[in-house]
C-alpha cells in the first residue's frame, strides 16, 4: 500500500530503489523502509547496528533521529504512529539497546500500536554463546510483540520487512520486531522487492457477518436503555466518522474510553464522557442501567468495567471487534461483531434506524447537569484541573495532547474536550510512566504543523528528561507541560484513601528544578505558581516558536474524582467534598 | 462450569521458535499442557502439534482464538470434540528377578503391552494406547517396583474423513 503511495509521489525515488542493485543488508533495510513510506526513524546506534548506521551516514533519502535513550526512541516512534495512523520505526543496537525497547514495545502492545522495531544481534556465528552484548531478545519480546523475526538469511530481509509492516498494520495492529544479525546486515545480494503479500497464517477478519449485524440493529430497535462504549478501535480503525454516523443515525448515548478519547467528538450532546475508575458519574451510571451495551474496539479492560460480576447487570451486550479473541474474553457477548470496526459501522449504517431512546437520553442529560465534573477552585492554591481547563481553552480544543501517566493524565482526560481522533496520546492500557514526553516528540514530527502539548506529572517527567536535547537541537516545538504537584501523585491518592494516609516513598521533594532542567538543555523554562502567572506563562509559551517547558506548581493534595475503588463496581463513586 | 480434558491438534508453520511461541502462550495465559507432542505433518514446512489440555467451554475458546493470534499456527481443532483415536506409548523399567518375571510378563501380555529389553535384574514394558490404558499398565507395574517412566505425550486423530 506504501510501496504504491511512493510510487505515485516520488517516481524518482521509487525507480532509484527498485534498482536490482548488489547491495548489503543494511542498504536493503533502508531501501525497504523508505518503499514502506517511512518518513522518519528514531534511533541509537552501537556495535551491532553499526553497518547499518554506516549506510544510513551515505543515505540522502532516510530521516533519522537520534534520541538520548532508546526509550525515548520507541516512545516517540510510538506518539508518531497514534497521531499519525502509520507505522512508527525505530532501531537499536543489540543486547542493552534492545532490552532498553522492552518497556515501549510492552506499551504499544498493549494499546495495539503498530511499529516495527529493527534491533541488531551479534553475529549469527555467536549467537547463543553469551557473545558480547547479546540477548535473546525475539525470546524476551515474544509475548509484548504482535510477531518476530530473527533474520537468518540476507535474501530473506526485503520479504521480511515487507511483511512486518503489514502485520503492524492490519488487523489488530501493533508492534513487529525484526533481529537483525550483524553478518546479515553486511552480507550483500541482489536486492529483489515483491509487493505481493502471502501469510498463510495470518488473514485477519475485515467483513463482518451480516447476520450479527442483523441482530445488532433489532437489538437496537429492542432497547430502551442502549449505551455505546467506544474505545481505542474506533481511533485506530479510522471510523470516526462513522461512529458519529451511526449515533447520529440511532441516537444512542456514548461513551468514550481512556484510548477512545477522540474518536467521538465531545461537543456532541449525546456524548457522556469517560467510563470506569476515573470515568464521569453519567458514564459509569449509564453503563450500569442500560439494557444494551454496543462496546466498539472497546476491550472491557478491568480499568473500565472494574468488579466485572457487577458490570452493566441488566445490558444485553454487543461487541463489535477486529480481534475475536476480544469478544467474549471478560463480559458474556450476545451479539459478537467481528471485523474492522470502520466496515462494521458502515454497513450497520446503511439500515440503522433511531433506537426508542428519548427517555433514556432524557434522564442521562438531566443527570449530566446534575453531576459533572467538578472542583473546588480558589484563588490561593494553583489546581491541576484549572490548568488542564486553561490549556484546553486558549488551544480551543485542537491541540495534540500527549500525557503521562498518573492523577495529570486523568485529569487531563477530564478536562481537556477533544473533538479529533488521534489528538489525545496516552498510556492506556501498560500505563508507562516516562512515555508523554517523548510521545509528544514523535507526534510533533508526524504533524509538523500542528501545536503539540505534552502533559507530565512531575515525577514521570524524570523517566525521559533527557529527550529535552534532541527538542532543542532539532527546535521540536512542544509545549512541555508539568504538573508539579511535588508527589507521586496517583500513588499518594490510593495511599491516602485505600492505605489510612500511610504514605510510602511518594515524596519527590528534592526533584530538580524543572525550569533550570529544561535551560541547562537549551529549551526555555518557565515556572506559574498561581493562576495569574499560569496564564501568563502559558500564554508567553504558545507565543515563543521552539520548544518550552512549563512548570505548573500545583495543589499537592488533590484528588482524582470521581473514583471508584478496586472491588467495587463502577456505580460506587467516590465523588471527593467539592 | 465444567473443567474437562481436552485433545487439541495444532498445526504450525516449522519455524524455529514456533513451539516456544505456543507453549509461552499457555503459560502466560495460565493453561495447563498436559502433555505435548510435536512432528512433521503430512504438509511439507507445517508441523502438528498435539496438545492435551484442561479447562471449560470458554477456557477452551480462549485457547483457540489466542493460538489463532500467533502468526505461525495455521488451524486449531479441538479433536476431543469429535469421535477419535488417541494413543500414547510409554516405556517402563520395573524391578524384575528372575523368580517373578513369568508373574510380570502375564500382566504385561494381557495387556497387549510388550517387553523390548531384559537384562539381570529389570525388565523393559513397552505399552501403547490411549492415556487410561498406559496409566492403568503403570499402575500395574507398580507393586513390583517401577524404575523409570518415559512417555510420548498423546497423538491424536479424528476418526473417519
Ligand atoms: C514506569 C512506571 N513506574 C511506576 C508506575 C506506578 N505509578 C502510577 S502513577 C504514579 C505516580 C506518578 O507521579 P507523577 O508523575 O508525579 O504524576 P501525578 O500522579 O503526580 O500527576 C506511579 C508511580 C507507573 N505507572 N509506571
Ligand atoms: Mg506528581
Amino acid at each position: 500500500m506504501s510501496t504504491q503511495t511512493l510510487k505515485a509521489t516520488n517516481k524518482e525515488l521509487y525507480a532509484k530503489l527498485m534498482q536490482p542493485d548488489v547491495i548489503t543488508g543494511s542498504e536493503i533495510l533502508l531501501r525497504s523502509l523508505l518503499l514502506e513510506g517511512v518518513d522518519c526513524v528514531f534511533g541509537y546506534p552501537g556495535g551491532a547496528v553499526l553497518y547499518i548506521y554506516d549506510a544510513i551516514h551515505g543515505n540522502p533519502d532516510f530521516n533519522h533521529l537520534l534520541t538520548r535513550h532508546e526509550q525515548g526512541a520507541i516512545h516517540a516512534a510510538d506518539g508518531y504512529a497514534r497521531s499519525t495512523g502509520k507505522v512508527g520505526v525505530c532501531i537499536a543496537t543489540s543486547g542493552p539497546g534492545a532490552t532498553n525497547l522492552v518497556t515501549g514495545i510492552a506499551t504499544a502492545y498493549m494499546d495495539s500500536v503498530p511499529l516495527v522495531i529493527i534491533t541488531g544481534n551479534v553475529m549469527s556465528t555467536a549467537i547463543g554463546t553469551d557473545a558480547f552484548q547479546e540477548a535473546d531478545i525475539t525470546g524476551i519480546t515474544m509475548p509484548i510483540t504482535k510477531h518476530s523475526y530473527l533474520v537468518r538469511d540476507v535474501k530473506d530481509l526485503s520479504k521480511i520487512v515487507h511483511e512486518a509492516f503489514h502485520i503492524a498494520s492490519t488487523g489488530r495492529k501493533g508492534p513487529v520486531l525484526i533481529d537483525i544479525p550483524k553478518d546479515v546486515s553486511a552480507l550483500k545480494t541482489k536486492f529483489t522487492y515483491d509487493s505481493k503479500i502471502s501469510i498463510r497464517g495470518y488473514n485477519p477478519t475485515v467483513l463482518p457477518n451480516k447476520l450479527q449485524i442483523e441482530r445488532l440493529l433489532k437489538a437496537i430497535d429492542e432497547a430502551k436503555k442502549p449505551v455505546i462504549l467506544a474505545g481505542g478501535g474506533v481511533v485506530y480503525a479510522g471510523a470516526q466518522n462513522e461512529l458519529l454516523k451511526f449515533v447520529t443515525k440511532t441516537n444512542i448515548p456514548t461513551i468514550t474510553t481512556l484510548l477512545g478519547i477522540g474518536g467521538f467528538p465531545s461537543s456532541n450532546d449525546l456524548w457522556l464522557g469517560m467510563p470506569g475508575m476515573h470515568g464521569t458519574y453519567t458514564a459509569n451510571k449509564a453503563i450500569q442501567n442500560c439494557d444494551l451495551l454496543i462496546g466498539i474496539g472497546a476491550r472491557f479492560d478491568d480499568r473500565v468495567t472494574m468488579k466485572v460480576e457487577g458490570f452493566a447487570p441488566n445490558a444485553k451486550i454487543a461487541h463489535i471487534d477486529v480481534d475475536p479473541a476480544e469478544v467474549g474474553k471478560v463480559v458474556e457477548t450476545a451479539i459478537p461483531c467481528v471485523g474492522d470496526v470502520k466496515k462494521v459501522l458502515e454497513l450497520a449504517n446503511k439500515k440503522a434506524k433511531p433506537a426508542q431512546s428519548e427517555a433514556w437520553i432524557e434522564e442521562l442529560q438531566k443527570m449530566k447537569k446534575e453531576f459533572p465534573l467538578k472542583y473546588e477552585d480558589g484563588d490561593n492554591h494553583l489546581k491541576p484541573q484549572y490548568v488542564i481547563e486553561m490549556i484546553h481553552e486558549t488551544t480551543k480544543g485542537e491541540a495534540i495532547v500527549t500525557t503521562d501517566v498518573g492523577q495529570h493524565q486523568m485529569w487531563a482526560a477530564q478536562y481537556y474536550r477533544f473533538n479529533h481522533s488521534r489528538s489525545w496520546i496516552t498510556s492506556g492500557g501498560l500505563g508507562t510512566m516516562g512515555f508523554g514526553f517523548p510521545a509528544a516528540i514523535g507526534a510533533q514530527l508526524g504533524n509538523q504543523d500542528r501545536l503539540v502539548v505534552s502533559i507530565n506529572g512531575d515525577g514521570g517527567m524524570q523517566m525521559c528528561a533527557q529527550e529535552l536535547a534532541i527538542c532543542a537541537i532539532n527546535n521540536i516545538p512542544v509545549k512541555i507541560v508539568v504538573i508539579n504537584n511535588q508527589v507521586l501523585g496517583m500513588v499518594r491518592q490510593w495511599q491516602e484513601i485505600i492505605y489510612d494516609n500511610r504514605y510510602s516513598h511518594i515524596d519527590l521533594s528534592g526533584s530538580p528544578d524543572f525550569v533550570k532542567l529544561a535551560e541547562a538543555y537549551g529549551v526555555k523554562g518557565l515556572r506559574a505558581t498561581n493562576k495569574e502567572e499560569a496564564q501568563k506563562a502559558w500564554q508567553e509559551a504558545m507565543d515563543t516558536p521552539g520548544p518550552v517547558l512549563i512548570d505548573f506548581i500545583v495543589e499537592k493534595h488533590e484528588n482524582v474524582y470521581p473514583m471508584v475503588k478496586q472491588g467495587s463496581t463502577i456505580d460506587e463513586m467516590l465523588m471527593g467534598d467539592s | 462450569m465444567n473443567t474437562t480434558k481436552h485433545t487439541i491438534s495444532i498445526l504450525v508453520n516449522n519455524q524455529p521458535g514456533v513451539l516456544q511461541r505456543v507453549a509461552s502462550l499457555f503459560g502466560r495465559r495460565g493453561y495447563n499442557i498436559e502433555s505435548i507432542t510435536v512432528g512433521k505433518s503430512e504438509e511439507e514446512g507445517l508441523s502438528r502439534m498435539i496438545i492435551v489440555t484442561n479447562g471449560d467451554h470458554h477456557k477452551l475458546e480462549q485457547i483457540s482464538k489466542q493460538l489463532y493470534k500467533l502468526i505461525d499456527v495455521i488451524k486449531v481443532i479441538d479433536i476431543s470434540a469429535n469421535p477419535m483415536v488417541e494413543r500414547e506409548l510409554a516405556l517402563i523399567k520395573v524391578n524384575a528377578e528372575p523368580s517373578i518375571r513369568p508373574e510380570i510378563i502375564g500382566v504385561v501380555e494381557t495387556f497387549r503391552a510388550t517387553i523390548v529389553d531384559i537384562s539381570p535384574k529389570s525388565i523393559m514394558v513397552q505399552v501403547v494406547g490411549d492415556s487410561e490404558k498406559v496409566k492403568a499398565m503403570v499402575e500395574l507395574l507398580k507393586p513390583y517396583g517401577v524404575i523409570q517412566i518415559t512417555r510420548t505425550g498423546v497423538a491424536a486423530m479424528i476418526r473417519g474423513v
